[in-house]
Parts: C-alpha cells; sequence; structure tokens
C-alpha cells in the first residue's frame, strides 16, 4: 500500500512538528510514508470566502498530485473534510475550466475521496491499531473541531486513542462540540463573534484544568491557543498526533 | 416596525454583531433560553427512533412540491375557490399588502387581529395597513411584547426572546394601555401574572375585531387545506371569530396531500419548541359558514431563489427556528444583527436570496457563519446551510483588498516552489512579526497571539534529512 502524508499548508508552514509527528508514529507502526513534494494547499480558504475559480484549481492539483497512492493522510479535520465533501461540489459545478479538464474531474474526485483519511480514521480504520504505544503522563482535554465532528463523523475515534496512552488523563471538555470561532476568514471578517466565541471555549478549557488542549487540527488550535496564551492561561495546545507520537523512549 | 424597509441602511452584520456582543443582558437572555430550547429538541428527537427517515421524508415532499409547483398551486387554487374562497396572487411585497389592504378596506373596518405570521412581516404589512389608516394588532404573545414595545422580532419562533421577562412586565405596564386594556394594578413578573395581563387585553379585542389576518405553516393542494401550529390558542381565536379570514402565504408552504402532513406534523414541534406536538393545529378549508375567506399567495422573490439550483433547498425551510437554537453565532449576536425578520443560519442564506446582495448588509450575510455545521444536524428538511453559504459567498461581491489577497496566495499556492519560498522567507524574518498586526490582520491579533512562525518548514525538514531518515 502507497501511503502519501497530505501535510496541509497550515502544518507545513506553521506546524512541521505535527507532521514530524505523524511520520514518527507511522513509522513506528510499520507503515511507510511519502511526502509528495509537488502538494500544496487543498483550496480551502479561497473556497469557503467565495473564491471557486483559484479552489477548483487547487482541487485539480490536489488530485493530479495524490491520485496514484492508495491513501492519504491528513492531519487536520477541516482539510480532510474538504476533500471529502467539497471536491465533489467543485467537480461537478460545469465552467469554462471544469469544461476544458474534460468530464472526467467528477470521475477522479469520486476516486479520490474514499482514499483522503484524517489521522484517526487511518489509524483505527485501515491499521486496526488503538494502542499506538503512547506515553504522554498529563492531564489533557480534547476539543473535536467542528469538521472532525460534524463534516468527517470522526465520532469518538480521537478519544479512544488517547484512552489508551499510557499516563494520560482524559478530562472531558464542557460543551466540547460548540464551534471555538475560527471559520477560517471569518475570525478577521467578524472578529467580534469570533473572539466571543474563543473566550467562552477557554474558559471551557480552562474550567478542566487541564494542562495540555489536544484536537485534530491546528487551525482551531492555533486559534484557541492564540487566546489561551493572551490570556495567560499556561494551557498548552498539541495536535492529536503529536501526543500519540511520544514514547517513554523519547522522552 | 419589522417591514422590508425598517432595515434599509443598516450597516454590515458585523458592525450590528459587535455591538450586540457587548450586551451582557442581552448575551444572558439568548444564551438561556437558546439553551433551553436545544436540550428541549435534543431530548423530543432523540426519543424518535425514525428521526433520520422522517427528516429525509421531509426533504423528499418539499423537493418533489417544489419541483412541481406550478400544478400543486393551480390544483390548490381550485381546490380554495372550489370551497367558497378566493384566491389572489401576489408578485411582490407591494402587491400583497395592497391586495390585503383593499380586502380591509372593502370590509369598512379599520383595524384587525394577527395570527404571528412570518410572511406578513416580511412583507411588512402592519406598516403598509398603518399607512391606509388600518391598525394591526398583533396577537401572539411575543409578537405582543414586540409591538407593545415598539421593537424588531429576533426570532422566528419566539420573537422576544431577547427579553427577560422583568423588561416584558415594564413593557406591559408602561404601554399596554395605549394599545387598549392596561396591565393590572401591581403587575408583577411571574410568567402566570404576565400571561393573564395579555390574555385579558387581547379577550376584548378577540370579540371585537370583525377582520383576521394569518399566515399557514402548511398547505394542502389536493383539498385546499390551510393548517396553523401554534402554542397559545390565540390563532384558534383569530381564525375563528372574525367574519373575513385573510390568510398571506408563501408559495412555498405547500404539500400536495394530506398524508404528507404526517410527515410534518411529526418534524415542525419537535424542532421549534422541543414539544411531541403542539397544543393547538387549526385547519380549514375555504370559507365557513358566517366568515369570508381570501388566500394571498406570495411570491416576493421566491421563484428567483427556485431558479438557483444550490440555493433553492432553502425554500424546504418550515420555520422551525432550530438552526437559531444552535448558532453560536446566534447566540451572541442576536436577531436584530441579520437586519430581517429572518435571522440566524437560515435568515443568512434567505435574506440575501430573497432581498440580493446589492446592500453591504445583505452582502455580509453569507460570511455571518463559521461553517461550524450545527444548523444543517438539526434542520428537520435537510438544508446543507453551509453549503449555500459558502454558494452564496462565491456570488458576494469582494472587498478589493480581499480579492488582490486571496489572487497572490493562489499565486503562492499554484506552484510548490513558490510556497517553499514563501516559508523560507517567513522563516528568516520571524523574529521582525509584531506581536500586534497591521490593517485587517489587527482584528486576529486584538484578543489572539499569532503563532511562532518556525524556522524551518515541514518540506524543508522533510528533504533535510530525507524524511526523518538522517
Amino acid at each position: 500500500m502507497r501511503v502519501a502524508l497530505f501535510i496541509t499548508c497550515v502544518n507545513d508552514t506553521l506546524f512541521p512538528g505535527t507532521g514530524q509527528a505523524v511520520v514518527t508514529l507511522l513509522r513506528r507502526l510499520g507503515c511507510d510514508v511519502e511526502f509528495p513534494q509537488a502538494q500544496t494547499c487543498c483550496g480551502q480558504m479561497h473556497v469557503n470566502t467565495g473564491y471557486p475559480a483559484e479552489g477548483r484549481r487547487l482541487a485539480r492539483h490536489f488530485v493530479d498530485v495524490f491520485a496514484s497512492y492508495d491513501a492519504v493522510i491528513a492531519p487536520s479535520g477541516s482539510c480532510a473534510a474538504m476533500v471529502r465533501e467539497q471536491y465533489p461540489r467543485l467537480a461537478r459545478a460545469r465552467t469554462p475550466a471544469t469544461a476544458a479538464a474534460g468530464v472526467s474531474f467528477a470521475d477522479e474526485v469520486a476516486e479520490m475521496v474514499p482514499k483522503v483519511y484524517d489521522l484517526s480514521e487511518f489509524l483505527i480504520d485501515v491499521l486496526g491499531v488503538t494502542d499506538v504505544g503512547a506515553y504522554f503522563p498529563h492531564r489533557v482535554t480534547y476539543h473535536p473541531t467542528c469538521h472532525s465532528l460534524r463534516g468527517l463523523h470522526l465520532g469518538d475515534r480521537p478519544t479512544r486513542l488517547l484512552e489508551q496512552v499510557k499516563g494520560l488523563e482524559l478530562v472531558p471538555l464542557p460543551g466540547a462540540d460548540e464551534c471555538c470561532g475560527f471559520g477560517g476568514t471569518f475570525a478577521v471578517k467578524n472578529p467580534a463573534i469570533s473572539a466571543a466565541m474563543c473566550s467562552d471555549k477557554v474558559s471551557n478549557v480552562a474550567a478542566t484544568g487541564a494542562e495540555v488542549l489536544c484536537a485534530a487540527d491546528n487551525s482551531c488550535l492555533m486559534h484557541i491557543g492564540g487566546t489561551l496564551k493572551r490570556q495567560r492561561t499556561g494551557v498548552r495546545i498539541m495536535h492529536l498526533a503529536e501526543i500519540l507520537a511520544t514514547t517513554e523512549v523519547v522522552r | 416596525m419589522s417591514g422590508g424597509d425598517t432595515f434599509l441602511g443598516m450597516p454590515a452584520f458585523p458592525v450590528n454583531a459587535a455591538a450586540a456582543v457587548q450586551d451582557s443582558q442581552l448575551r444572558f437572555n439568548l444564551r438561556k433560553a437558546t439553551h433551553t430550547i436545544r436540550a428541549k429538541r435534543a431530548t423530543v428527537v432523540g426519543e424518535l427512533p425514525d428521526w433520520l427517515e422522517l427528516r429525509q421524508a421531509g426533504k423528499e415532499i418539499k423537493d418533489h412540491t417544489l419541483r412541481n409547483l406550478e400544478r400543486y398551486l393551480l390544483q390548490l387554487e381550485e381546490a380554495v375557490t372550489a370551497a367558497g374562497g378566493h384566491v389572489h396572487w401576489a408578485a411582490d411585497a407591494e402587491e400583497a399588502n395592497r391586495i390585503v389592504a383593499d380586502l380591509v378596506k372593502a370590509t369598512g373596518e379599520t383595524s384587525v387581529v394577527k395570527v404571528k405570521s412570518m410572511a406578513t412581516q416580511e412583507i411588512g404589512l402592519n406598516e403598509a395597513l398603518q399607512a391606509e389608516g388600518v391598525t394591526a394588532y398583533e396577537t401572539d404573545l411575543a409578537e405582543l411584547i414586540v409591538q407593545l414595545g415598539d421593537d424588531w422580532p429576533s426570532h422566528i419562533l419566539v420573537p422576544a426572546i431577547h427579553r427577560n421577562r422583568s423588561e416584558i412586565r415594564e413593557i406591559f405596564q408602561d404601554k399596554m394601555a395605549d394599545w387598549g386594556r392596561a396591565a393590572p394594578e401591581g403587575l408583577t413578573d411571574e410568567p402566570r401574572a404576565l400571561a393573564e395581563a395579555a390574555r385579558l387585553h387581547l379577550r376584548e379585542r378577540f370579540l371585537s375585531t370583525k377582520v383576521a389576518i394569518s399566515g399557514a405553516n402548511f398547505m394542502i393542494a389536493e383539498t385546499g387545506t390551510l393548517v396553523v401550529l401554534e402554542s397559545e390558542g390565540n390563532g384558534r381565536m383569530c381564525l375563528t371569530l372574525p367574519e373575513t379570514l385573510i390568510s398571506v402565504v408563501g408559495i412555498e408552504k405547500l404539500l400536495p396531500s394530506w398524508r404528507d402532513l404526517e410527515v410534518f406534523l411529526q418534524l415542525l414541534p419537535r424542532s421549534s419548541t422541543g414539544e411531541r406536538m403542539n397544543p393547538y393545529t387549526s385547519t380549514w378549508t375555504g370559507a365557513t359558514e358566517g366568515q369570508d375567506f381570501h388566500l394571498v399567495l406570495l411570491d416576493n422573490g421566491r421563484t428567483q431563489v427556485l431558479a438557483d439550483k444550490v440555493g433553492r433547498q432553502a425554500l424546504r425551510c418550515i420555520r422551525c427556528s432550530a438552526c437559531l437554537n444552535v448558532c453560536p453565532v446566534y447566540e451572541r449576536a442576536g436577531g436584530h444583527s441579520y437586519g430581517s425578520v429572518y435571522p440566524g443560519p437560515i435568515g443568512a442564506i434567505l435574506t440575501p436570496q430573497l432581498r440580493g446582495m446589492s446592500s453591504e448588509l445583505d452582502a455580509s450575510l453569507p460570511y455571518a457563519s463559521t461553517l461550524c455545521g450545527a444548523c444543517y444536524d438539526v434542520c428537520p428538511v435537510a438544508i446543507d446551510i453551509p453549503e449555500v453559504l459558502v454558494h452564496l459567498r462565491a456570488k458576494a461581491p469582494h472587498p478589493r483588498a480581499e480579492r488582490l489577497g486571496m489572487r497572490a496566495a493562489g499565486w503562492v499556492f499554484n506552484s510548490p516552489g513558490r510556497l517553499a519560498g514563501a516559508q523560507r522567507l517567513g522563516g528568516r524574518f520571524r523574529r521582525f512579526v509584531p506581536k500586534h498586526l497591521p490593517g485587517p490582520l489587527s482584528a486576529w491579533t486584538n484578543t489572539r497571539e499569532i503563532p511562532d512562525i518556525p524556522a524551518e518548514s515541514f518540506r524543508d525538514w522533510w528533504n533535510r534529512t530525507d524524511g526523518g531518515a538522517r
């Protein structure tokens, strides 16, 4: 099985440690992962802000880069959801660009979609593991993020993985299924509401007494983490992959 | 105070919302009310093992009806006429208001009682009637609070959701006398006392008014029957007592047959009030003995919405307001920020389609969402609100600076080499990134830190270490 890592532009640029953790974790589980150099961005920011033409170009590029792989792992719920939910719509919409690309783009997307996995889906549904041999002796709370929860329907996969981590104390997050207020460009287009939502999220995180806030999406974590830091709460943010990659040996 | 013109010249959503979010009383009222209804809905929906099938059936019945709208509307017209009713067709708000005003004036009356109705608010009927010397009295408790308070509705189901009971007591005390029977002496803010005050105030009105105006939740094409679901019984009073009944109904409220009601009488109350069944369901077919009946079928932009393949799903809406009650943006911005009688997620997709996006406010509505998807999850007719929001954003006018920024980002993302170059540039100058960013990006740094920019991107790390092997 040829497995590709779709690092996502946000992780590539701002959170390389998450990508390194995915590579470490998968290697430890005996899965060799490739990094196709031509990858860039899934196009979510463009599409969700109202620029579908640019988004469609990036979708075309994504399919070109990843079509030959058997599985594509994205350590980001919202980027994986972008491919799964929005690519079929983008490919269906008839424009001069898609017409030039031929009717087959919709078919290519239909073939691509089932091969794209969020990290926790790949670990549990494909590799069949919940205990990844991690050790992380800290109090952790988990924010499920909207696109992981309602877009990908990850369900309890991430928390099942966390529950198997040695030493980790998982504490439930009140109001977990509520949005943190990031929403991509929403955060700057509607800053007052975005900040109010995040403030409530941060209060809930602080109420858990957790040392670490974990999620499967760094863009949401960047938002909540930025507020946690501004409010000097002392709570750290960590991507799910980073916790799962940590072992006693490494420490 | 609630007509289409009322909202003219209102600033864009972010400006309204930024002001509303500072109102701690409003935040408290909204949070308490939306979370209460949200929990009730979750309980009664959870009771039904076939909820998802019901939802799918509701969606399919509505889609089928919308695809065959012309046929069913003509069938309805025929059935209503055969049952002694009069059917009028209104292309827009102005025409609908004109028809209703003429019908009222023909009776010689100068006052009408109203059943809670979104369609008549959408067209600003009360204001139009006022201009013709006819006073419209709202009889739904929450609409009464809004009318007495010279206020706007801020929620589809509970228009006075932004008011708590002590505010309501003040409004009753100060304003009831101006509109009819005054509030009782020593009125308290106990819900029972407030309800009793409203009951006494309204009872006189029901018994003395000869014309009523309603909307309808559903219209049955097969039999020409109209259906109103309500909680208080004021609707039943308005529908049965007056000599003339005028119903203004959007053309999308149609259902083909009585059998279809079975689905919607389960979907609507559970989604809207969180009840298994609503207290009152009134149905009537054409004119009844001693009462004239007029049905005004309202388009007002709906056929234009129907022409949009993605946007048309908004016409499935049964006005339950479940999407408002789960929306984190609505909960903090409040209904007035949306500048429309349709607030919340459904308003954000309905208003720009019905009114167009030429005003700054209407163009900002598709962006009044984080696309968190909670609205789609609870929608009883499976309107994919995030999908329509994204669709409308593509049609909305974009600010020039944003267009340039998006084009630049697209140019970078179109080439892995350019992306790597940009990342290296960022890594090199990472120490010089200010704590507070300038321009529109200050919206981020006002309340949040920006993440530390790493010295090396993932792709550079991969290439330097051969994927971590070295």
